[in-house]
């Protein structure tokens, strides 16, 4: 991706700035066939992810163990926590929608187990789903997300398949800690409470994480940030995971509401602040800018990353549809190989924001956050009312780098009668920018931009259709010169301290 | 006596491919008990499957019809707690 040509031209070597984002290093200590596997990932390749699909099904209800954060009850519409979904499949419902959604949407190139309980909790289920579409459609790659509880046990089966990717969620690795996240796991047969389940469910863990590795699967973890309980305790995990060979760490935030009816919710719980998270994602992540791509998503998404087509293909729409999966399937493949030669030729472009950051004289101006709205395609290109979540971006005197995904809907819901509080979408919307300095975007209306630029984001409108890293690196300039990053330097160290 | 389903059923599915007997069933409203196949999972597990791993507290009773899984049990929220937040929700 262009961040790897704003440091240097040449790929490899060591890296100067603070912040190298080049997707090769980032990945230079996995093998090479890990590597291949990675690059053209929709979830964890920067530079793929604004142009390939994936979806999830909601086949597995059931779940084995409860979490602090979930409310098995909860089922809204307007919520995209993950294990929350309105649209229960299945498998043969779920092998439909795949295979209707992959000829719709040539992009769509991962499908996803991930619930609404655990996918392993629900072996014949998910397997069932795995097995049809290894076999009706090879050209799917197909992931699941765990707690890992049942993964030992699923892990011969789990080779058996097209599966390209596992996810595990692993929140501790120290069972007090999991005694204040998990009430309880099933497990031989018996419900086990407290320290004693916690332990059972770290153990399990972690022998799936090295069955799986020993297998060559591709294992991701996840872990979610609860202040007080496993903010600091994350570094260690993020350290055992990567040795035990977990390619990516992804550290997601809390997100807990009392009306989510959630222990944490309820109990008043916090969740992370956007700068408590981005430290330790830094801390564990060691610069790796791809892996923030992973979002938290809704479990029965459809559509590219960041937008949501699911209405267009409810199973009474599917039912209707008639498909030909062996002429998608050509089609497909022409979509893939245009897609992969674009990127190609993204990569050999000579990248002009070097020049644009490149032209900056005032090499010690602070660093400053930036938000785009965008569809995908990595140019900027939605409207400021239209978008649904933002990318943000930071940009320096050397480089720009994507940080992470903020979610408009996270913090709100838009429906039943225990939700609004009075509150505007655009004041919530300001209140996900905190610490951003603006705002870009291909468009926007007079009154967000006043009251944008009233709480201290500077809305732009003047770079709609440019590659996303261009434009951070032209707004980041337009400020240093126009003097604002000097007048603002004494807010901004409050913001970040 | 046999165990039994009520409406707070979330239809999570957990319980019925646990149980020793295939005893239970879906219906549209939610999952029911057989109750002359359930056995209490005797002579099967020490403790009733569907009660064991039942995610929502009060949705199974025992052979007594008492709650299986009392308010707080499971998801560690003591009641109050929950009332007072549902409470303070409702006011807003
Ligand atoms: S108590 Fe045991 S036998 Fe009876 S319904 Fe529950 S799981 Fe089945
Ligand atoms: S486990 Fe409980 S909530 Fe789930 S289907 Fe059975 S009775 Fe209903």
């Amino acid at each position: 991706m262009e961040l790897k040509v704003l440091d240097q031209p040449e790929t490899g070597g060591g890296c100067s700035s603070g912040s190298c984002g080049s997707t090769d290093d980032q990945l230079s200590h996995l093998p090479d066939a890990i590597r291949e596997k990675v690059h053209n990932h929709p979830c964890y390749s920067e530079e793929a992810h604004h142009h390939f699909a994936r979806m999830h099904v909601a086949v597995a209800p059931a779940c084995n163990i409860q979490c602090h954060y979930c409310n098995r009850k909860y089922d809204c519409a307007n919520e995209s926590r993950p294990g929350v979904v309105s649209e229960l499949l299945t498998p043969d419902q779920a092998v439909k929608k795949t295979m209707a959604v992959a000829a719709n949407i040539p992009q769509m190139t991962v499908l996803g187990i991930a619930g609404p309980g655990d996918p392993l909790a629900n072996p014949e289920r998910t397997f069932e789903t795995f097995r049809q579409l290894s076999e009706k459609a090879p050209d799917i790659k197909l992931c699941v997300s765990t707690n890992g509880l049942a993964l030992p046990a699923a892990v011969e089966e789990l080779s058996k398949h097209n599966i390209d990717h596992v996810t595990i969620t692993i929140n501790t690795v120290d069972p007090e800690i999991g005694a204040k996240i998990y009430p309880w796991v099933f497990w031989n047969n018996r419900r086990i409470k407290g320290k004693k389940g916690a332990k059972i469910l770290i153990e399990q863990q972690q022998k799936g994480l090295e069955m799986l590795t020993e297998k060559g699967i591709l294992v991701k973890v996840n872990s979610v940030m609860i202040p007080g309980v496993n903010d600091d305790h994350l570094k260690e995990v993020s350290k055992i995971v990567k040795q035990k060979g977990a390619f990516l760490h992804n550290v997601m935030p809390l997100i807990a509401e009392a009306e989510h009816g959630t222990f944490y919710g309820v109990m008043g719980q916090r969740g992370p602040t956007h700068d408590e998270l981005q430290v330790l994602q830094d801390a564990c992540a060691g610069d790796m800018n791809m892996m923030r791509h992973c979002r938290q998503c809704r479990a029965d998404a459809v559509g590219l990353l960041g937008e949501d087509r699911g209405e267009e293909f409810t199973m009474d729409k599917i039912e209707a549809m008639d498909i030909d999966y062996e002429a998608a399937m050509v089609k497909r493949a022409e979509v893939h190989a245009a897609i992969a030669n674009e990127l190609e030729q993204k990569n050999n472009q000579p990248n002009e924001s070097l020049v644009t950051l490149s032209s900056i004289k005032k090499k010690d101006t602070r660093p400053v956050l930036m938000a785009v709205a965008t569809t995908g395609g990595g140019v900027v290109n939605q409207h400021f009312g239209h978008a649904t979540e933002f990318l943000i971006y930071e940009a320096n005197t050397t480089d720009v780098r994507f940080i992470s995904h903020r979610k408009v809907e996270d913090l709100y819901c838009s429906g039943g009668d225990t939700c609004g509080d009075g509150e505007t979408v655009l004041q919530k919307i300001i209140k996900v920018l905190d610490g951003c300095e603006a705002v870009i975007c291909s468009k926007i209306g007079y009154e967000p931009w006043s009251q944008l630029e009233e709480a201290g984001i500077m809305p732009n409108g003047e770079h709609a259709m440019e590659p996303i890293e261009e434009a951070v690196a032209a707004v980041y300039k337009e400020m240093i010169e126009s003097g604002v990053l000097d007048e603002a330097e004494s807010d901004a160290e409050l913001v970040t301290a | 006596m046999p165990y039994s389903i009520v409406e707070s059923c979330v239809k999570c599915h957990a319980c019925s491919p646990a149980c020793p007997n295939g005893a239970i069933y879906e219906t549209t409203a939610h999952f029911m008990v057989d109750p002359k196949k359930c056995t209490e999972c005797e002579g099967d597990y020490a403790d009733p499957q569907c009660a064991s791993i039942c995610p929502i507290e009060g949705a199974i009773l025992n052979g007594f019809s008492e709650v299986a899984n009392p308010p707080g049990s499971l998801t560690g929220i003591p009641p109050e707690k929950l009332a007072e937040a549902m409470a303070e929700i409702q006011a807003r």
